[in-house]
């Protein structure tokens, strides 16, 4: 069980972290979600993991830290008040810069490697295009 | 009802701030501004009588709902929480006159927002547990996000993404932190910690050594430390004037956590654990100070340049805190409280400089002349002496003891160049930039805009603050020093059956 927890822990913390790494605001979003969910997790192991534990002494054999359970209470209650609130920035973000940028400013389009070797070329031939068409009107402005 | 006396500064503005919600208050702006500043006042009085109580008859320890520790959670007043909850009260009263001029027309809940950010600030330093302090941290920054972006507009809203993104990321980090003391402590109390960190078990040394420095991170980042302040700056310079003033403590509630948990919790008492964050402090520090004046020498607004001020003053404050000896720390709270108010002050005067010059706002070029050049002049005049640190203002006092608490720790070398460079940089570009503002004008019609009477009453009654934290330099140094070994040896302890609530 510890195995599982832990790298159910760890697997939602590298993609929060991976999703928070990225430009735009909805992955970043989805990003906190998720570290807040791992979290909320890890909060819960740190009174110890037990099976068929209550939180309340003498109703059963084992007892669990009612502790972590009311931080655990505590920490999802404000990370849902701050994911609201983020949401709602996001929106307006959007709406007063253009963009979901995280930075506000449109980055240039991706290109594939093919469509960068085949915009170089473009560029290659209507530069000798260019200066081939530019020759002869060069040398007919110069009698004049 | 004196025996709830450290509670009442989180219900004065817990239940203010609801009131002013409500109806006959809350479509009303000039009952809303008359009830704000009478809260305003009513803080200020119950912060001062309880720093005085603390003063005469010792730290007060309120246990909520009656929960005896180590169980409850407590509420701690002693000397050094005590004398940042009457800054924060002074602060609030000025931040509340100014705002009054107009400035909270632009938003709807302008006034309760304030209340609710002093109830985070307040909070913070009143809180003796560590699972609370992330509560109120939480309480002030969600104000705080609604307050940057007070106002509106594109700039606005891009500060406010990063600065609530990074501070979400902050709060999962400060959790994490928070499940491996609990882990390892098996508390949250701070006191109780304190006494536990020299009996952690050996095995479990390594994972509480990791929750410390997640702490630091976490601290660094609220604190504007070297590698974490990239939102700072920006954050604060499109504040609107009011808002950047009551910012100017919330980088300190950083520096003041970092004392209680680095100085306190991890200080020298504290076994193999002992000043776990010293060897990252002190390049971080120095890191902090160089990054804050090559800033400082690059702003191009004054509130940029302000803000850039604060870092340096961050930095400075870093350094007291890697040196840890008892004058550095007492030396250090009496320059948090003057660097506070000072940059406090300068963000108010950019604020109204910016009303007067049109176009141009606060940047460093030609443009119109100010209506009322000799009077913001004598107020950035004071300002910027007082944050460059020199006589006859209380900055000076400030530099000059922490400069000594670094020649009595043998650390003069790594403290006194950035500290020095730091004013330095500070002289160049203040009276550079005054230069430009109030000199360089274009055309002679200035604009018919004064300062609102509230905006002056506001300003000045900060600006005044000064000369009298010069005259009662002797005073409040010695009650620093008091403050900060108290701070040293731990909370008041509070042992079960031990009740003072």
């Amino acid at each position: 069980m510890e195995f599982i927890f832990a790298v159910s822990v760890g697997v939602m913390t590298t993609a929060g972290i991976y999703l928070m790494l990225r430009a735009q605001t909805f992955p970043v979003i989805l990003g906190l979600t998720l570290l807040s969910y791992a979290v909320n997790l890890f909060l819960f192991a740190s009174g110890r993991l037990t099976v068929n534990g209550a939180a309340i002494v003498g109703h059963s054999e084992q007892l669990a830290d009612p502790l972590p359970q009311a931080l655990v209470l505590t920490a999802i209650v404000i990370g849902f008040a701050m994911t609201a609130f983020v949401l709602i920035l996001a929106i307006r973000a959007r709406s007063d810069l253009g963009n979901d940028q995280v930075d506000g400013r449109e980055l240039p389009p991706e290109r594939s490697a093919l469509e960068e070797a085949l915009a170089n070329r473009v560029e290659k031939l209507s530069a000798v295009h260019k200066a081939r068409n530019d020759k002869p009107a060069r040398n007919k402005r110069k009698p004049s | 009802m004196l025996q709830h006396l450290p509670v009442l500064p989180l219900l004065i503005p817990l239940l203010g701030g609801i009131l002013l919600l409500l109806p006959p208050l809350a479509d009303d702006r000039n009952r809303q501004r008359i009830m704000g500043t009478v809260l305003a006042l009513l803080q200020l009085i119950v912060a001062v009588y309880l720093l005085w109580t603390v003063h005469q008859h010792g730290s007060r320890v309120y246990a909520m709902g009656d929960w005896q520790p180590p169980f409850g959670i407590l509420l701690v007043a002693d000397r050094l929480a005590t004398l940042l909850l009457v800054l924060t009260a002074i602060l609030l009263l000025c931040v509340q006159l100014f705002s009054s001029a107009g400035e909270d027309e632009k938003g709807k809940f302008f006034h309760p927002l304030l209340m609710f950010q002093t109830l985070g600030i307040q909070g913070a330093f009143l809180t003796g547990d560590l699972f609370n302090l992330f509560v109120f941290f939480e309480v002030l920054l969600i104000a705080s996000y609604a307050l940057l972006i007070h106002g509106g507009g594109a700039q606005k809203t891009l500060a406010n993404v990063h600065y609530v993104s990074l501070n979400l990321a902050g709060s999962a980090l400060f959790l994490f932190a928070l499940g491996i003391m609990y882990g390892t402590f098996g508390t949250l109390n701070m006191a109780d910690m304190q006494q536990k960190a020299a009996q952690i078990h050996s095995d479990d040394m390594r994972l509480a050594s990791v929750g410390a420095m997640l702490l630091l991170v976490v601290f660094g980042l609220k604190s504007a430390m070297m590698p974490l302040h990239f939102w700072m700056p920006r954050a604060y310079a499109v504040a609107p004037a009011p808002v950047a003033a009551l910012f100017a403590i919330m980088t300190k509630v950083g520096i003041y956590s970092l004392w209680r948990v680095h100085s306190g919790i991890f200080g020298d008492n504290a076994g193999e654990l002992a000043n776990i964050a010293q060897p990252w402090l002190w390049p971080l520090a120095w890191l902090t100070v160089v990054i804050g004046i090559i800033a400082t020498l690059a702003s191009q607004t004054l509130r940029e340049l302000t803000a850039n001020l604060v870092i340096i003053s961050v930095g400075s404050l870093l350094l007291m805190v890697a040196l840890n000896t008892p004058e550095a720390t007492a030396s250090g709270l009496y320059y948090l409280v003057h660097s506070t108010l000072a940059t406090a002050l300068m963000f108010l005067v950019a604020g109204l400089i910016v009303e007067q010059r049109g176009k141009a706002e606060d940047r460093f070029v030609q443009a119109r002349p100010l209506a009322q050049p000799v009077l913001l002049g004598a107020l950035f005049f004071m300002a910027a002496l007082a944050l460059i640190g020199m006589p006859p203002v209380s900055g000076f006092i400030g530099k000059a003891l922490m400069l000594k608490a670094a020649l009595a720790g043998n650390q003069a070398a790594w403290v006194w160049p950035p500290i020095l460079l730091a004013s330095l940089a500070a002289l160049v570009m203040l009276s550079r930039s005054g230069g430009t503002l109030f000199w360089r004008a274009r055309g002679d019609h200035p604009d018919d805009t004064r300062a609102h009477p509230a905006q002056l009453a506001a300003v000045i009654l900060l600006a005044i603050i000064f000369p009298v934290m010069v005259v009662f330099a002797g005073w409040i140094t010695d009650f620093a020093q008091l403050a900060a070994a108290e701070m040293q040896q731990g909370m008041v302890l509070n042992l079960p059956g031990g009740d003072d609530a």
